[in-house]
Formats: structure tokens, sequence, C-alpha cells
């Protein structure tokens, strides 16, 4: 098949499923429409496989497969083609979204079963698929953008999918106003490349990139790269703009799995990796995304340490997670970043359908308090997790390590990084080994804190199965992206196969050298004090159940902070949204209907009067008539004898 | 004869419509006409070439000679759209208003009539005396409209609604007269009303000196066309228009009427005093860019569904005023775009609420909720909607606020900073509203009235359902739609300060010849008449 027909069929096949399902939305029959929906991804996944491999036949240098379908917005010198190109960078991404995409819909047919409309929740879905490739696959920033606000619709939808509990509606609502915010910054940012470089191409802008890096703050470049960070904070759950993520939980499931873990919030990162050429010429942008990337890291995993709810603590996990990505393209670190958006979409999605099957087990309860040994009672689903949690730690030699470590050491060694990015990575990780095996002995170990009316068991095998290839993938994934000095030592000296693929594709800095003892010891500080962390959460939680409670009690205001997301939200309600809402009232209130209405009620009864006193004046008595004729003419005659 | 068909056909008919006594079919027979004069509006596809910047299907015959004043209309890219979005809503408005109008049926349907005209005519006249004559007659239909089928508040309603844009409408009469004694001193005598012949004038123009001619005359259109927009200030009477009146003209005032103040900016104020326009377009961006955020803020706690989608038109149309005075190509094509897709979006949720209102009876957002339980269909069209009107890529409505940020970014990097905070205040807006009304759980009158079916019925299905396919074509083939008014845009942007609007040559020609034919005729006719006058002496 050629180029067009395959991306074709990879970019359509999803939108048609969603058409089809979105036609049926009454209907009631969730096995037929997720079937549908499932085979639409499994058509779109085989495409994407065809076209990868097509890409990696051609030569190192050519790896680059375009198609340009039509033009779709042009005014004078403006033009944006409705354009897509497959090359490294996409190929990772296409393969991500829709290998996992296919797991998590086949997990949803079980999930979604007793729904009461599950074709519109499928056709949602397709659509999610649809819109997420558009924004991978786009050759231009405005292809991209349809795509990237086309997710943010899907997940709008889908937060408020259950749109009759209020409290879920307002959750994507919200999602979609804070990603707007983002996107309000996405567009300046385009704005601002077009207006200097007269493109909004990515391989024309890559092309037009001056030879030394900007180092004014207010260059133009420096300027684009931060209005496009914006909009990454808000797509990607980035401090300031990450409090919409925690509530986006709201959705089924799944879908926090697909869009809130996996796909959607790593577009961020993508859209960096995408412009590293652009970022790298901008080195003070680069210092901020890593600062913004770091902090988040270590303020979302605190935050994490507090958590009831299960999907909460995942929620907070992501954005940390996502922090260290963002902090690996801030030292340049751009395949890292890459290869942990890839690992994370194995290991975290794994995880969000692990605790989907815990709470479809547990009948919709989501709260870890009332959870606690369930490891015999869902044994499949207490192993796979179990997997994400040895990946997510970073326990050698599981996905998660692999990434971590890499973006850990660059965060180090790259002249754009430093020991303080590597010291809160560290401590990051800590929390983060610390929070997930709480998880893990809240929910899987220990005794069992389950009301007697549940009656927790295993999920179907619709829903097993994904798990288990995930699973695979969590403890396989790494090994694309082993890292020199592992390969060394390992007796067949594998390759780095990822950075091989990619390092044609992507911008890169030269690390600083450092001695492999370095190296080595770095390594094992990281996963030593993983190792602690997580020995610590686990005596804690299993061995002496009453320590976390003394613990939070000894530490009053500081856990009341960190337990309450540290007030974000609330300042935000009272500073910012509150305000806005007062002064709307005050607009309408005062300017409209007691100022301008006033005046034109004002001038209105000027003119009534004025008429009333004229009419006086027109009394139909022709004497009077005459009168006023004769005056008229004396003052005629006295006006010309004046002048 | 294809304009003049197009402005006069509906007038006609509803002459016609007096002999017919029976209400259903006047309705049936002008809904029929309706679509044939949509249909009859295709023929500009043919007719017209795009490739020209020129006037094209001009008619032109003397009126009031001694002063100028002729029956001269014609077309170019900037109207050519707007003439068939006046054809296109206004079948779809009678539609809307099927059974929501219940009185005096057949006046309606002649006051929806009357309006075409003087739509289409406001927007295919090129003799400024017969432009103001039609901007001037569409208030009385509407007026009507208002005052005999609006709500309760309907006569406070059409006098503010009167009063406003009468008040604007004498500055530009006393503008055009001005311009007329211009047209005889600098023409050697001969006295026009011509636009073509007002785009050669060389009005008096001193820099930074507000009482120079043509700043004055300037200001004189702005205002007129400001309050027509309407341009914050001059709002006020919009709300108040829209709340009271019923669904179809709603649908005709948001999606058409607003769009002659627009349209005035770019016929008249802005080519005919380029260098006053330019002086001031920061003036009129930053009033632009002030509606923008203005309208979306109040917009977000009005308590009305009408109001609130009224005051986002407030929003909308402060983006039309930034493209315009951005006063490059993709400010002014995306300003014309977005007059379009306005006219499709805020006409369907006009459609949409009035759907509603008409089952329920109140359109007050607090007496609803779980709408979508209710009505699936209906909520999903509404979402569509609200995703053109607040420009999700893919609809029309990306592509026009787009090129309208783009333009004001390459003009004002600072004004379109504070423009896009629009993008974040429209999506609150309408967001909050779809959350209030059709999320939760049922409530209010959603309860009382779900028994006698809240769901769309086919006529409104049939209403709606060519407003949503245009959203999706506009917004993903726009080349399609601005292939025809690209020439004139650049003709407009790019010579700026000597803009020239002529007549196609071909046309000249075949006008030239028909002159030709006449005027030998007519000697002939003289020969034969004074040759039969000396027979019979």
């Amino acid at each position: 098949m050629s180029d067009t027909t395959l991306l074709l069929v990879l970019l359509l096949a999803p939108l048609a499923g969603a058409m089809f399902n979105g036609a049926r939305y009454k209907s009631h029959n969730g096995v037929l429409a997720g079937v549908i929906a499932s085979a639409a991804m499994a058509i779109s996944f085989a495409s994407a496989v065809l076209l990868v491999l097509k890409l990696g036949g051609l030569g190192e240098e050519h790896r680059r497969i375009k198609v340009d379908l039509f033009n779709w917005i042009s005014s004078g010198e403006f033009e944006a083609r409705a354009a897509f190109v497959v090359d490294q960078i996409s190929a990772v991404m296409i393969l991500i979204v829709t290998g996992v995409g296919t797991l998590i819909h086949i997990f949803s047919i079980g999930y979604m079963s007793h729904d009461e409309r599950p074709a519109k929740y499928f056709a949602y879905l397709n659509f999610f698929i649809f819109n997420m490739l558009l924004l991978v696959l786009g050759e231009n920033l405005l292809v991209m953008f349809a795509g990237w606000e086309g997710v943010g619709l899907c997940s709008y939808l889908l937060i408020g999918f259950w749109f009759k509990d209020s409290e879920k509606s307002a959750a994507g609502m919200k999602a979609f106003i804070t990603n707007r915010i983002g996107d309000a910054g996405f567009l300046l940012g385009i704005f601002l490349l077009y207006v200097t470089f007269g493109t909004v191409s990515f391989s024309e802008l890559a092309q037009l990139m001056p030879a030394a890096p900007e180092s004014a703050w207010w260059g133009p470049i420096t300027l684009s790269c931060l209005f496009l960070f914006i909009g990454a904070t808000g797509k990607s759950a980035q401090i300031p703009l990450y409090v919409w993520l925690p509530d986006a939980m709201a959705g089924p499931t799944p879908v926090s799995a697909l869009i809130h873990a996996a796909t959607m919030v790593t577009a961020g990162v993508y859209m960096i990796v995408r412009l590293s050429p652009v970022f790298i010429m901008a080195p003070n942008a680069m210092l901020v995304v890593a600062c913004v990337g770091a902090a988040t890291a270590l303020f979302a995993a605190t935050i994490g340490l507090t958590q009831w709810d299960i999907k909460k603590v995942l929620a907070y996990s992501t954005v940390s997670q996502l922090g260290y990505m963002f902090l690996a393209c801030g030292v340049g670190a751009f395949t890292p970043a890459l290869f942990h958006v890839m690992t994370h979409a194995f290991f975290k999605a794994l995880m969000f359908l692990g605790s989907g099957s815990v709470i479809h087990a547990m009948s919709g309860e989501q709260d870890i308090r009332k959870m606690g040994g369930l490891k015999k009672k869902l044994p499949i689903t207490y192993l796979t997790f179990l997997v994400g949690w040895l990946a997510i730690i970073g326990v050698p030699p599981f996905a998660g390590f692999f990434s971590k470590d890499e973006i850990l050491w660059q965060a180090y060694a790259s002249p754009q990084g430093g020991f303080t990015f590597w010291l809160m990575g560290v401590i990051g990780a800590a929390c983060t080994a610390f929070y997930m095996t709480r998880l893990m002995a809240l929910v899987f170990w220990g005794k069992s804190r389950v009301p007697d009316s549940v009656h927790p068991h295993e999920s179907p095998a619709s829903m097993t199965v994904p798990l288990i290839v995930l699973a695979v993938l969590s403890a396989v994934g790494g090994w694309l992206g082993i890292p020199e000095l592992i390969s060394e030592i390992l007796p067949w000296h594998p390759h780095n196969i990822l950075h091989e693929w990619m390092h044609h594709a992507v911008a890169s800095v030269k690390l600083n050298h450092y001695s492999m003892v370095i190296e080595w010891s770095l390594m094992g500080i990281s996963v030593g004090i993983a190792g602690v962390s997580a020995w610590l959460a686990y005596d804690f939680y299993v061995r002496r159940p009453e320590v976390p409670k003394e613990l939070a009690e000894k530490a009053g205001p500081l856990y009341t902070l960190i337990s309450n997301k540290y007030f974000v939200d609330e300042f935000y309600f009272d500073k910012i949204i509150n305000p806005i809402v007062d002064l709307s009232r005050g607009l309408w209130g005062y300017i409209d209907v007691n100022f301008i209405d006033k005046i034109t009620y004002l001038a209105s009864d000027l003119v009534t009067s004025a008429g009333g006193g004229l009419k006086a004046i027109q009394s139909g008595n022709v004497q009077q008539y005459a009168l006023y004729m004769a005056l008229g003419l004396v003052g005629i005659i006295i006006f010309m004898v004046v002048i | 004869m294809l304009l003049t068909a197009l402005i006069f056909l509906p007038l006609v008919f509803g002459l016609g419509l007096s002999v017919i006594k029976d209400d259903a079919v006047v309705k049936k027979l002008t809904l029929a006409f309706l679509i044939a004069e949509f249909l009859l509006s295709l023929f500009l596809f043919a007719k017209f070439d795009p490739e020209s910047a020129k006037l094209q299907l001009v008619e032109r015959h003397d009126w009031i000679a001694a002063i100028g004043v002729q029956y001269f209309v014609g077309i170019d890219g900037l109207s050519f759209w707007l003439v068939l979005l006046t054809t296109f809503l206004t079948p779809l408005a009678l539609l809307s208003g099927w059974t929501s109008v219940d009185k005096k049926v057949k006046a309606f349907c002649f006051a929806l009539l009357a309006l075409e005209t003087t739509m289409v005519g406001t927007f295919v006249s090129m003799n400024a005396i017969l432009f103001y004559c039609f901007f001037e007659a569409s208030l009385i239909p509407m007026y009507f409209m208002i005052g005999i089928w609006g709500g309760t508040r309907r006569l406070y309603a059409t006098v503010k609604f009167f009063i406003f844009t009468m008040a604007g409408s004498i500055f530009m009469l006393l503008g055009i007269i001005t311009l007329m004694f211009l047209t005889a001193s600098q023409n050697g005598g001969q006295i026009s009303a011509s636009l073509l012949d007002f785009y050669k004038l060389h009005i008096p123009f001193v820099q930074d000196e507000f009482f120079s001619t043509q700043t004055l005359l300037f200001f004189a259109f702005a205002v007129a066309f400001a309050i027509k927009v309407p341009v914050f200030p001059f709002h006020t009477w919009l709300p108040d228009a829209h709340v009271e009146a019923p669904t179809p003209g709603s649908v005709i005032l948001a999606g058409v009427l607003l769009k002659m103040g627009t349209y005035g900016f770019l016929r008249f104020a802005i080519p005919i005093f380029p260098q006053a326009a330019e002086q001031w377009a920061w003036a009129f961006m930053l009033v632009g860019v002030f509606g923008v955020i203005y309208g979306a803020l109040v917009a977000m706690v009005q308590p009305d569904m009408k109001k609130l989608v009224a005051y986002s038109s407030v929003s909308h149309m402060g983006y039309i005023m930034l493209g315009m005075f951005a006063m490059n190509t993709q400010g002014v094509s995306g300003a014309l775009y977005q007059m379009l897709n306005h006219g499709v979006s805020t006409g369907a949720l006009f459609m949409l609420v009035g759907f509603v209102y008409e089952r329920t009876h109140t359109r007050e957002i607090k007496n609803y909720g779980g709408l979508a339980s209710a009505a699936p269909l209906f909520t999903i069209l509404f979402v569509i909607v609200t995703m053109s009107s607040i420009a999700v890529p893919l609809t029309n409505g990306f592509v026009g606020e787009f090129l309208i940020l783009l333009g004001t970014f390459s003009a004002n990097k600072i004004i379109a900073g504070f423009a896009v905070t629009g993008v974040v205040l429209g999506a609150t807006y309408m967001l909050w509203m779809v959350k209030k009304v059709f999320y939760g759980e049922e409530a209010g009158v959603v309860l009382e009235h779900k028994a006698h079916g809240l769901e769309l019925n086919t006529r409104e299905i049939l209403a709606i359902v060519p407003l949503i396919i245009l959203i999706f074509w506009m917004g993903l083939s726009s080349n399609t739609f601005m292939h025809w008014s690209k020439a004139s845009v650049e003709n407009l942007v790019q010579n700026h300060g000597q803009y020239q609007l002529t007549i196609k040559e071909d046309e000249v020609e075949k006008s030239l010849e028909k002159a030709v034919a006449a005027n030998s005729a007519k000697k002939v006719l003289k020969a034969t008449i004074s040759h039969e006058a000396k027979n019979e002496l």
C-alpha cells in the first residue's frame, strides 16, 4: 500500500469508528460498540506498524514519510497545509498511541459493559485517538494545534462522561478551561514564530534557525518557546496549570489510563521534542522548562504521599512523572524525555487499568483506606500491578529504571543541568517510591479493611489480558534504551536501540565529561535512596500501621498543608476566579445597566421634553403662526442689519 | 438582472401574498419562495469571477439624476458571501419559527421578505444614497418583527433598537451628503453619490488633527457602523433586542443585520478615508479588543440564555473589528470569514435556544438542569455549535479567529496578547451554560416538560442541520470559501491609500454596447418621430 493510503487508514479508521458509534448514540449494546471501536483501533495500529516498518526500511538520513493532503488555511503569505509526517519521533508516538490505545479500548469493553450509553463512550474514545494522531503526525504547528485542542475537547467530554454528576461535569469544564489558558499561550507562540520566520512548518522552522543560540530573554525564539511552553503546562499538567489533572480522575478509569496518563498529557513533551531544533536555540527558555519540570516532579510527588483516593495517588504521580520529562527536555535530553514518555505510557497505563480493575472489583470504591489484602482476591491484577510498581520506582531491569536513570544522569551531566536538578529528581524519586509502596501496601498487602458488603472478584479476561500485555511491556520496554554504561558490562553488549533510532531526528547537547565512577555512583545513590524509601513505606504501612498516623499528627500544619494539596485550588478560586466573576457582575451592573443605559434614557428624555416644548408652539392657531412669521421676519431683518 | 432579481423578488412576492387568505398556505409558499431565492442566488457562483477584484454583475440606471443618485448595484468579493449568507439564513430562520410565530402569520412572512430585500440591497448597493435607503429600511421590518411577535418587554426593546441605530445613521447621512458635495467640487461640478467616485476623492487630511475633514467624515461613518456592529459602548441595545425578538428575528439580527455594520467599515469607512482610518486604527483595535473581553466577561454572569448569546455576539464582533483594523490580509480575510462564521454559529445558537424556549417558556439558566438526559440529540447539536462558537479547530470558528488573531499579532503584539484572553473567556461562558443547562440531574423545567418531549422534531432538525454541515465544511476547507473573496480582500489591503474599484471590463463593454445600441435606437426613433412630425406638417 502507498504511504498515503496507510496514513489515511491510520488516521481515519478511528474517525470512522467514532462516527459509526456516534450515529448509534442511543444504543445500549456495549459489546458491539466496543468491538467495533477496538477493531478500528487494531486496524489503525496495524497501519502504524506497517508505516514504521517502511520508515525503518529507508536509509537513516531519509527516514521521513510525508503526506500532503490539501491546503487547509491560507491567507496572503500565510499557509497551513493539512500535511502529515511520519519520522523517528512521530513513529514512536503513533506506536504508543495506537498500541496502548488498542489495549485500553479492549479493556473498556469489560469495564463499560454495564454503562447506559456505551456507544457514546466508544465514539468519544475513538475520536480522541483521531485527534491524538493529528497532534503527533501534523507537519506544522497548526495541524498539531488542531489535534491539541481536539484531544482537549475529548478529554472534556470523557471526564464529564457521567454528566449527571455535577461534580464530574465541573471537572470536565475545569480541564477544558485550564487547557485553554495554555492554548492561548500556544497560539501566541505560533504567531510569534510565524511573524519571525514566516512559516509554521516544523521542517522549515528547523532549517531557518540561526547558527548561534539566542541569549536575550526577550528574543523572539526564547519568547516563542516560553509561550509554547505555557501551552505545554496546560496540556501536560505542569505548575501552575496542573490543577485540572487530579480532578480529571472523575472520568471513567480507562480514560484516565489512556488520556490522562499514557497519551494526551505527554503532548507537551512531544511538542518540545518535535521543536527541539527551536528550543535548543533558546537556552533561557530551556532553563525555565527544566526548572518548572523539576519543581513539578518534586511538588506533585509530595502531594502523592498524602492522598487516599487510589486514582488521585496515580494522578499526582502522573503529574510528577511528567515533570521528569520536562526536566529532561529542559536540559536538552530530548531522546530520554521521549523514552520516558514511552515507558511511562506502559507502566502508568498499566497501573491505571489495574486501579480500574480494583475499582471494578470493589463496586466503585476508590478509597484505599477501605481496601487492603486484595492480593489473594485479585491475583492477576495484583501481579501486573506489582510489575508496574517495580517499573515506576525504578528497580532494574524494569522499564522505568532505564528511562528515569537516563533523565537523572543527563540532568546532572548536561551543560544545562547540574547537581540541583539531579538532587530534586532523586528526592522526587524517593517520594515516588514511598507513595507507590504505600499504595501497594494499602491496596494489596496487609490485612483486609474491605467492608463486608463488598465482595471483590477478579475481572474478566477482556480486562486482564490488556493488563498482562502492559505488564510485559513495563518489564521489558526499557531494554530499548540500555545505556552504554550497562551495555559494556553485559556479555552481549546490547545496542541502545532508541538512541540510534532517534539521534538523527532530534537536537542534542554534548554532555560534560565525567568518569564512569561518578555515573555508577549516581545511579547507585538514586536506586538506593528509592529502595530505602520503599522499604520505609512497607515498614510503615504493613508492619506498623500506627506509625503514619503518629507521623501525620507530629507534622501537624505541614501535613495539613500537603494533604490539602498546598491549598492551590483554593488560592485560584479566591484570588483569580471569584474576583473575575465579581468584576463581570460589576461591569454588567454598573456600566451596562446603570451607566450606558441611564445616559441613553437621559438623552431620550431630553428629546421627549424638547419635543413637548415644541409641541406647544404648534397650536393650530393661525393667528399665532402669523405672529411667529412676523417675529421671524423681524429676526431676519435685524440679523441682516447687524451683519 | 440577477442582483435586481435577488433584491426585489422577495418584496414583490411579499406583496403578492396579500391575495392569499390561508395562513398555512402563506407560510408554505413563503418557505418555498425563500428556498427558490436561495437557489437563484447560487447562480452567483456561475456568474461571478473570483479571480477579479473588480465590481461585477453591475446594473446602473439613473434615479435622481440631478444629484447623481443612481440605482447602482454590483457585487465583489467583499459582498459575495454576505449576499449568500442572507439568502441562506432567511429560509432557515422562517423554518426555525414555523410554530412559534402563530399570530399574524402573513404579516410576519411579509416582514421577513421585506427584510431580505433590504439586506441583499444593502450588500450590493454601490451608490451611497441607495445604500443608505436599504440600510435604514432594514430597520422597519425588524422593528415590527420585534414589536409585534416579540416578548413581554418588546416595546422597550424596539424603541431602544430603533433610537440607537437611527442616531448613528444621521451622522452617516450627513457624511454622505458632504462626500457628494466634495465629488461635485472635485469632479468639475458633476455631483455623484457613486462609491466608485467616492473612492477617487482626495479628502483633505491633516495628520494628528481630529478636526480635519477626512477624520470627521471617517468618524461620521464609523459611529453609524459601530452602533450597528455593535461596538462597546454602543452595544446595550443588542441584548435587549435579542431577548425580546422572536427566534427568526434573532437569527436574522445576529446572522445578517450586525454584519451590515462590519461590512460598512470595509466598504466605506476604511477605503474612502484611508489616512484617517490608518491613523485611528489603534483606537478601533482597542475598542475591538475591549469588546472581546468585556462581552465575554459580561456574558459569563448572564442569567438568561439569550442574553448570554447576545453578549457573546458583542465579544465575537469585537474580534471582527480587530481583524478589520489590523489592516493586513490575514486580519481582513479573517474578519470577513468571521462574519460568516458568526452568522452560522450564532444563528444556530439562537435557533437552539429558541427551540427549547418554545417548549418550556423560560430562558433562565437556573431553571434548567440535566437536559442532556432528556434530549440527547439536541445536546449533541448544541455542543457542536458551542465548539464552533468557541473556535475549536476543524470548525469554522477556528479559521476566522485564528486569522484575525494572527493579523492582529502582526499589527500590534500587545493588543493580540490581550485578545487571546478571549479564547479562554469564550470557553468559560459557553461551557458554563452547557454545564448548567445540559448536565447534572434532570431538574426544574426539564422534569416538568419531559413528558411532552424535549427532543428536537424533524422540522427543527432540518433547520439546524444545514448550519452544522457548514460548521465543518467551512472549518475543514476554508479555501473553498475564501477563494471567492481573496482577490477583493487583497485589493483592499494592498492598495490601502489608493484604493480603487472599477467595473469589470467585459461588463463595461457590454453596458457600453447596450448604451450604444440604446442610443442608436433612440436616434432612429427620434429620426422617425421627426420624420413623422414633418410628414404631418
